[in-house]
């Protein structure tokens, strides 16, 4: 027998594949908590952008990606083309995860790359032509997603030679889709109307169902992370809902003083922020640090959400303010509570994270904008993404 | 490494981290149950019960709460404050509770029980009350009520332990204490406004339905995870619980049959959830065989409970008493007739002293609620429901 | 024939219902609008976005009755559907030219 199989631990490995399934089930959660914030007559259209993108990532996570980002290092910058098409992929464990099948963690890390896009979507949500989106979605995932997940976890600089910690996705998942959605925001453009008319969520149950869904998802993302059964990932578990317990509290004591009224959404969204901030930070602290981490980004995601009226751009969900600052506070967090982290290695990955996935995302964008068009008709916008880019409706009652 | 560490198994550590999430699952579960069964104007206030407990309830028990259930005795009374803020609470087991997995990861387990017993009781005054008491109501009940019965049922040393009584997860800790507080809470609180001369009919019972299959769900990791361990008895806990929550589904759809002409789909969705709060205090302990009667019993007798609240005139709401704290006493009463090393006469004073302490507790923090804060929203708050006048927002907007 | 149109508040449908029960008006359609007036809408905040919701639920109550009976649902309506608040809505009296059952084709009263 293959000495490398007899390495296989059966805890690891269930935990791996549960995690695994765990991290897929956020996306359709996704899609509900988004789609319940969008108009009735854009449901469809929003859930597709995140459900497309399961299908699309997979294929280019299976035949280049994975090899992209975890491929063999080259120059610190980029993975080898070893494992295109999953080449050399199989059921002995590899470089990452030593004691399941690589196939575990390439699935597991599928389902970051899956995710990742999907958090973008929501700052151009209502608006964003169908077609474009899946060019989007391979070229941002190639170019953007790729090399950032390479250089913190693939080998590269920022994780093997800066020395920046990221557990399980600040700088790569919610950093880098935050500063994709600023980028998108900007070059899409608002909404018809935007400002002008009321736009309230057409259905909030749906978006506290996908809120409990990323939660319980999250878990999987977090925990699954330590990418072992054992202690790293009781703890990791641990202060992933202990933040997100504060960072919901925050958010709506935060509002309940501002506005008056604690609500539903306030709710949803700071439970969001708070597993978004202890994302980086989840192996590397403990309980009462998480409920300090928890606490501030419930309160900062939600003066940062409220700055989005002042700054007049059009993130309609606010992924730039839940994920980007929230990702960005996560990551300056551990540098302050995690005993091995080094703050100024955080802050240059944070920096280094916001201007390469900004900056690149403003130019796929500006590429498909003069080639393919970024924005759906103003006809197409008024009756709706469901009817003019799919076709269907939501509803039918 | 000490020997504590090395004694962490893998297997069982996935497990319960496992059946933490599932646990967690069941709250947003319960919150579409109840959400879908109240009038459209309340269906986030009352989502939000149950959604705030995830909050509040973590925050309590990180604090102080898993110290004063869990942490070294006083008295088989409660315990002390040795683990206030988790101190002491690390990776290495605690033989004591669970040998194989990681402390924090027995206590993550228990949190989530801790999230969803008060978040139970909401059903009892669904769309009538206030939501700043409520936290209130949160932080007190789970420190004077729950904590307490945590400690005497399942605590080192607590004396309903020593005296022999058996909760395998939790009938007497979640159940009769979410369904006598209930009792106490609807009491408390007051018909709704025009109770019994308005029909209040659910607003959307696809929520229900699917808040129902996520408490399924979710229960195999509340009652297979209450095991500890990876090994025959969560089996043999989670063959139990789908047998008694499928057949309680069914006994309650044959009797309504019966009784009012039509199967209901809503009976059919209460009738399991009635399954699965009896066989919960059992599920370790009894067989299939049992489970089947575990399971016809409840959906029968929890179908009789929903219908006297009618007769005795008092307005819980979502039926909590008649669901959880009527099915989980037959469920405690079963344990003791058909678990070998289970006593009678112990179950039934587990049965009667958490009736009535949570009862009476609950009672003495709604009475000083209502004298300082009140309880209900105003008759106009009411009138235009908790979602807009508590919350500021609308459900649905299409 | 006249139709009386009233715009309630939703939650005084029941009451209103069983008044005119009592009264023997079975004949009621109802719709649920959203309308103006001098209640000016409601605020509403979503993540902070605070939005002027203009339009407010109502109900819409159609009934038709013959000449006789209209001041009786008026004041039936009126009286029940009043909380002294502003909102409470507004009641509109209106000729109906024909009815006819489509069951049996009956025309006029006896239609009704």
């Amino acid at each position: 027998m293959d000495p490398t199989i007899t390495q296989i631990d059966k805890g690891d490995t269930a935990w791996m594949l549960v995690s695994t399934a765990l991290v897929m089930l956020m996306t359709p959660g996704l899609a509900l908590f988004y789609g319940g914030m969008v108009r009735s007559k854009n449901i469809l259209g929003t859930i597709m952008q995140s459900f497309v993108s399961l299908a699309v990532v997979t294929i280019v996570w299976v035949l280049w990606g994975y090899t992209l980002a975890f491929g063999p290092d080259i120059g610190s910058l980029i993975g080898g083309l070893d494992y295109l098409g999953l080449n050399g992929v199989g059921m002995t464990p590899g470089p990452y995860g030593t004691t399941v099948p690589h196939y575990v963690f390439m699935a597991f890390q599928l389902m970051f790359a899956i995710i990742t896009p999907a958090l973008i979507t929501g700052a151009f949500a209502e608006r964003f032509k169908f077609s474009t989106y899946l060019f989007f979605l391979v070229i941002w995932v190639t170019v953007v997603y790729c090399p950032l997940a390479h250089w913190v976890w693939g080998g590269g600089w920022i994780g093997a030679k800066l020395g920046a910690l990221d557990f399980a996705g600040g700088l790569v998942v919610h950093i880098s889709s935050g500063a994709a959605a600023l980028a998108a925001a900007l070059m899409v453009g608002k909404r018809k109307d935007y400002g002008q008319k009321p736009m309230p969520p057409h259905n909030l149950v749906l978006t506290l169902l996908g809120a409990a869904l990323l939660w319980f998802g999250w878990f999987g993302f977090n925990a699954g992370s330590a990418l072992a059964s054992d202690g790293l990932a009781s703890s990791a578990f641990v202060v992933t809902h202990i933040a997100t317990a504060a960072a919901l509290l925050g958010w709506l004591f935060a509002e309940w003083m501002y506005k008056k009224k604690p609500t539903a959404l306030g709710a949803a969204s700071g439970a969001v922020a708070g597993l978004v901030a202890i994302t980086p930070a989840a192996g590397f602290v403990g309980p009462m640090a998480s409920i300090a981490i928890g606490a501030v980004a419930g309160i900062l995601c939600y003066m940062a959400v409220n700055l989005k009226s002042i700054l007049r751009y059009d993130d309609s969900l606010d992924v730039v303010g839940v994920h980007g600052v929230g990702g960005t506070w996560g990551a300056i967090a551990t540098g302050i509570f995690a005993a091995t982290a080094s703050l100024s290695a955080q802050f240059i990955s944070v920096i280094v994270a916001w201007v390469f996935a900004f900056t690149l995302t403003v130019i796929i964008l500006k590429i498909l904008d003069m080639t393919m068009g970024l924005r759906v008709t103003e006809e197409g916008e008024n009756i709706g993404l469901d009817l003019c880019e799919h076709g269907e409706r939501g509803y039918t009652s | 490494m000490n020997d504590l560490v090395d004694q962490i198994n893998q297997a069982d550590t996935v497990w319960i981290l496992i059946s933490s999430a599932l646990v967690l699952l069941m709250t947003p579960g319960l919150a579409l149950f109840y959400g879908g069964m109240v009038r459209r104007k309340n269906v986030l206030g009352t989502i939000m019960h149950s959604f705030i407990a995830m909050g509040v309830a973590t925050v309590v028990w990180v604090l102080y709460g898993y110290s004063l259930a869990f942490g070294p005795d006083i008295g088989h009374v409660i315990g002390n404050l040795t683990w206030a803020g988790l101190a002491g609470v690390g990776l290495e087991p605690n033989p004591t509770y669970s040998a194989t997995v990681p402390h924090q990861a027995f206590m993550l387990f228990q949190m989530m029980f801790a999230i969803i017993t008060p978040a139970l009781i909401t059903g009892a005054f669904a769309e009538r009350f206030k939501f700043k008491t409520y936290i209130l109501f949160l932080v007190l009940w789970l420190t004077f009520v729950y904590a307490p019965i945590v400690h005497w049922v399942w605590g080192e040393n607590g004396w309903l332990r020593n005296m022999g009584v058996l909760d395998f997860a939790g009938g007497l800790v979640v159940h009769i204490s979410s369904g006598a507080a209930a009792l106490a809470a609807a009491l408390m609180v007051g018909k709704r406004k025009d109770y019994s001369t308005v029909p209040m009919p659910p607003h959307n019972l696809v929520l229900t339905i699917l808040g129902t299959g996520l408490l399924w769900f979710g229960w195999f990791g509340f009652n297979g995870g209450s095991s500890l361990a990876a090994n025959a008895t969560a089996v043999n806990a989670i063959v139990v619980t789908h047998i008694s929550s499928a057949f309680a589904a069914i006994s309650w759809m044959i009797v309504e049959w019966i009784h009012r002409k039509k199967p209901t789909v809503l009976g059919a969705a209460t009738g399991a959830v009635a399954g699965l709060a009896s066989i919960t205090p059992a599920a370790g302990f009894v067989g299939p065989t049992a489970a089947i009667i575990v399971g016809l019993v409840a959906g029968m007798i929890c179908y009789v409970a929903v219908n006297f609240k009618t007769i005795f005139g008092y307005d819980d709401t979502l039926d909590v008493v008649g669901v959880h704290g009527v099915g989980s006493t037959w469920g405690m009463i079963a344990t003791g007739l058909f678990a070998v090393e289970a006593s009678l006469d112990a179950q039934f004073t587990g049965v009667i002293v958490t009736w009535i302490f949570a009862f009476v507790a609950t009672l003495v923090i709604m009475k000083v609620l209502d004298l300082t804060l009140g309880l209900r929203v105003s008759e106009e708050g009411e009138n235009i429901g908790l979602d807009l006048c508590e919350h500021g927002e609308r459900g649905y907007t299409i | 024939m006249k139709k009386i149109e009233a715009i309630i508040k939703p939650f005084k449908l029941e009451e209103v219902r069983k008044a005119l029960d009592e009264i023997d008006v079975n004949g009621i359609t109802i719709t649920e609008v959203k309308g103006s007036g001098r209640q000016k809408g409601i605020k509403e905040v979503y993540r902070g976005a605070e939005y002027h919701i203009p339009f407010i639920q109502k109900i819409k109550m159609e009934i038709v009755v013959n000449d006789d009976m209209v001041d009786k649902v008026i004041s039936v309506v009126q009286d029940k559907a009043q909380t002294g608040n502003i909102g409470d809505g507004k009641i509109f009296v209106s000729n109906i030219e024909e009815v006819i059952r489509i069951r049996t084709g009956e025309r006029g009263l006896t239609a009704i």
